[in-house]
C-alpha cells in the first residue's frame, strides 16, 4: 500500500467514501441476487435470513442540548439475539447517531459516518456544520436503499448541538435517505411510536438535562412495555438503556449505574395505582 | 537534433539536494519534544490558519516545514492512509512507523525520479500508551528517516536549534518547562518569540482517544508567562528571511 496521493483533477477531497472508491475498495455489502427491488430468490429473503435487528431509539431536545437513548435488545426474527447491544454512538464531539433496523449494515453505517466526519475535519481543518453532518448521513442512507428494498432496512436518528445556533437539533430519516428536522423530539424503530407518544405527553420547552433524561428513559420503558422487540431494563443482568446527552460541552454518555438509579425511581413512581398485582394491591 | 549533455549522476543528486536544502532553509523551524504527559510540537508560524502542525490520527501528529503546498499534500495523504487503514482493520493498527516509512519512500522516489525534489521536511509523532514509549520520526527531503529519542528539529537552522535543545532538555519535564525551553531554543539568544509568532500543539495522554490538541493563544500566553502586552505593540524583531 503506497501513500494515497492523487492528481489535482482526480482528488476525492474530504470525502471518505469517494476515497475508498478511488482506491478500489468500494464500501457496502455486495448486492443480493437480482436487481434492486426485484423479488429475491425463494428462501433468500431477508425475512428468512437470520439477520439481527436493533429496535427502539429516541431523541429529544432540552434547554441546553439533546438527549439520545436506545434500548439494548437485538432480535433475530422472534428470538433475542443480543441483550446488550449499543445503538447510540457519538458521531463526533458535538453530535450523536442512533440506529434501528438491520444491525449489521446499521453498525457499519455508523462506523463509516464517524470516519467520514473525522476525515472531513482533519482534511479540511474545520468541523462540518450540523446540517452538513445530517446531509452526509442522508447520502449514506440513500446509498443503502437497494439493500433496504431487499429487506435490510436501516433507519438512523441523528441529533447534535449546533454550535452556530447554540441549540440542540434532531433529524429523523426514512429509507430513501430523506432527512427531516424535528422541532422537539424524534424516535425510530419498532417501539418508536410508543416511545414518541410518551415523549410527546411529557415534553415541554426548556426541560433541564435531568428531566429530559428521565423522560427518555420513561419513553423506552413504555416502548418495551408495548413492543416485544424492545428490551426493557434487565435487572437480573444489570443491563440498562444507553443514554447520552450532547450539549455545548460535547457528547457525554451516562454511566449504567445512574441509568439504573433513574429506572428505579421511575418504576417506583409507576407502582402507585397503575400496575396492579392479581391480588389488587399496588406492586412495588 | 541536439545531443543531450551528459551530466554525472553525482552532480544531479548534489544539485537537487542543494535545491531542496535552499528551499527548506528559507522557511522557519519546528521543534517537537517529549514531555511527561506526551509530545509537544512548537512551530514558528505567524499564520492562524495555514498550519504546520496537524492531527493525523488518534495518537499521531504531523509536522511539516518548507513549502506549504508540498507538505500539506503529504499531510492529507497521511490522513487518508491512516483513516483507510483504521477503517479496514482497527484503530489500534494505525501506527506512525508505517506512515513514516511511506513518507520516506514517497520523498525518496520524488527525489530520484522527478524533475524537482520536494522542499520539505516531515515530522511524524506518535504518542505511546505510557511514558517512555512516545516516538518521533524525522523524514528529510530525500527520504532519509531518523528516529529521535528526545526531540526533533526540522527546518532552516536545525543544527543550532538542536544544540540549544540538547543543552536544555530534561527527561520527564513538565509541559510548561518543555514549552519555555523549546520556544527559547527556537528563538535563539538574539530575539524573543511572542505567542502570536507560534503554533503550538500537543499529543497528550490525558486527552482521551483523540490525543491531538492545539494550544490556543490565551493558554499559550499563560504557559509562557507573558505579561499582557501594551496595546498591540509588538517587540521589534530582527529582520529575518520569510
Amino acid at each position: 500500500m503506497g501513500l494515497p496521493t492523487f492528481l489535482p483533477g482526480d482528488d476525492p477531497g474530504p470525502d471518505f467514501p469517494a476515497l475508498m472508491r478511488r482506491l478500489g475498495r468500494p464500501l457496502g455489502h455486495p448486492r443480493l441476487e437480482g436487481a434492486p427491488g426485484d423479488p429475491l430468490p425463494a428462501g433468500a429473503g431477508a425475512n428468512q435470513l437470520p439477520v439481527r435487528h436493533g429496535t427502539t431509539v429516541v431523541a429529544l431536545r432540552y434547554g441546553d442540548g439533546v438527549v439520545m437513548a436506545g434500548d439494548r435488545r437485538a432480535t433475530e426474527g422472534h428470538l433475542i439475539a443480543h441483550r446488550a447491544m449499543d445503538k447510540v454512538f457519538p458521531a463526533d464531539r458535538h453530535s450523536a447517531v442512533a440506529i434501528a433496523g438491520a444491525a449489521g449494515p446499521a453498525v457499519e453505517m455508523v462506523k463509516l459516518f464517524q470516519t467520514q466526519l473525522e476525515h472531513y475535519e482533519k482534511v479540511e481543518g474545520v468541523v462540518l456544520s450540523l446540517e452538513g453532518k445530517a446531509n452526509q448521513l442522508s447520502q449514506m442512507v440513500r446509498e443503502h436503499l437497494p439493500m433496504a428494498m431487499q429487506g435490510l432496512v436501516v433507519v438512523p436518528l441523528f441529533a447534535g448541538y449546533d454550535l452556530a445556533r447554540s441549540r440542540g437539533r434532531i433529524f429523523t430519516y426514512d429509507v430513501t435517505g430523506g432527512h427531516y428536522e424535528e422541532a422537539d423530539h424524534g424516535a425510530t424503530g419498532s417501539g418508536g411510536r410508543d416511545a414518541r407518544t410518551t415523549i410527546k405527553l411529557g415534553w415541554r420547552e426548556g426541560l433541564d438535562r435531568s428531566e429530559a433524561v428521565d423522560l427518555a428513559i420513561k419513553a423506552l420503558y413504555e416502548a418495551a412495555d408495548e413492543d416485544s422487540a424492545t428490551g426493557g431494563p434487565d435487572l437480573v443482568r444489570g443491563i440498562f438503556p444507553v443514554v447520552a446527552t450532547v450539549d455545548s460541552e460535547g457528547y457525554l454518555q451516562l454511566d449504567q449505574g445512574e441509568v439504573a438509579q433513574r429506572f428505579g425511581t421511575l418504576v417506583g413512581s409507576l407502582g402507585d395505582g397503575r400496575v396492579s398485582t392479581p391480588a389488587g394491591g399496588a406492586s412495588r | 537534433m541536439t545531443m543531450p549533455f551528459y551530466v554525472a549522476p553525482e552532480q544531479v543528486m548534489k544539485d537537487r539536494a542543494e535545491y531542496a536544502q535552499k528551499g527548506i532553509a528559507r522557511g522557519r523551524s519546528l521543534v517537537a519534544t517529549i514531555y511527561s504527559g506526551g509530545i509537544l510540537i512548537v512551530a514558528e508560524n505567524p499564520s492562524r490558519s495555514l498550519h504546520k502542525v496537524s492531527e493525523i490520527y488518534d495518537r499521531i501528529a504531523f509536522g511539516g516545514v518548507g513549502k506549504y503546498n508540498e507538505f500539506d499534500q503529504l499531510r492529507v495523504a497521511g490522513v487518508r492512509h491512516a483513516d483507510t487503514k483504521g477503517y479496514a482493520y482497527s484503530r489500534d493498527d494505525v501506527d506512525a512507523r508505517s506512515l513514516a516509512n511511506l513518507y520516506a519512500q514517497f520523498l525518496g522516489n520524488v527525489f530520484t525520479h522527478e524533475m524537482k525534489p520536494l522542499e520539505v521536511e516531515i515530522l511524524v509523532a506518535e504518542l505511546g500508551t505510557r511514558e517512555g514509549t512516545d516516538q518521533l520520526y524525522h523524514i528529510a527531503y530525500e527520504g532519509t528517516i531518523t528516529d529521535e529519542d528526545h526531540f526533533a528539529v526540522l527546518g532552516g537552522d536545525a543544527q543550532t536549534i538542536a544544540e540549544r535543545m540538547a543543552a536544555s532538555f530534561n527527561d520527564g519535564w513538565e509541559l510548561q518547562d518543555a514549552l519555555r525551553a523549546t520556544v527559547a531554543a527556537l528563538a535563539g539568544p538574539d530575539r524573543s518569540l511572542r505567542p502570536d509568532d507560534l503554533e503550538v500543539a500537543v499529543l497528550a495522554r490525558a486527552n482521551g482517544r483523540r490525543a491531538f490538541r492545539r494550544v490556543g493563544a490565551d493558554e499559550l500566553a499563560a504557559l509562557l508567562g507573558d505579561a499582557p502586552r501594551p496595546a498591540r505593540q509588538r517587540k521589534a524583531k530582527a529582520p529575518e528571511p520569510a
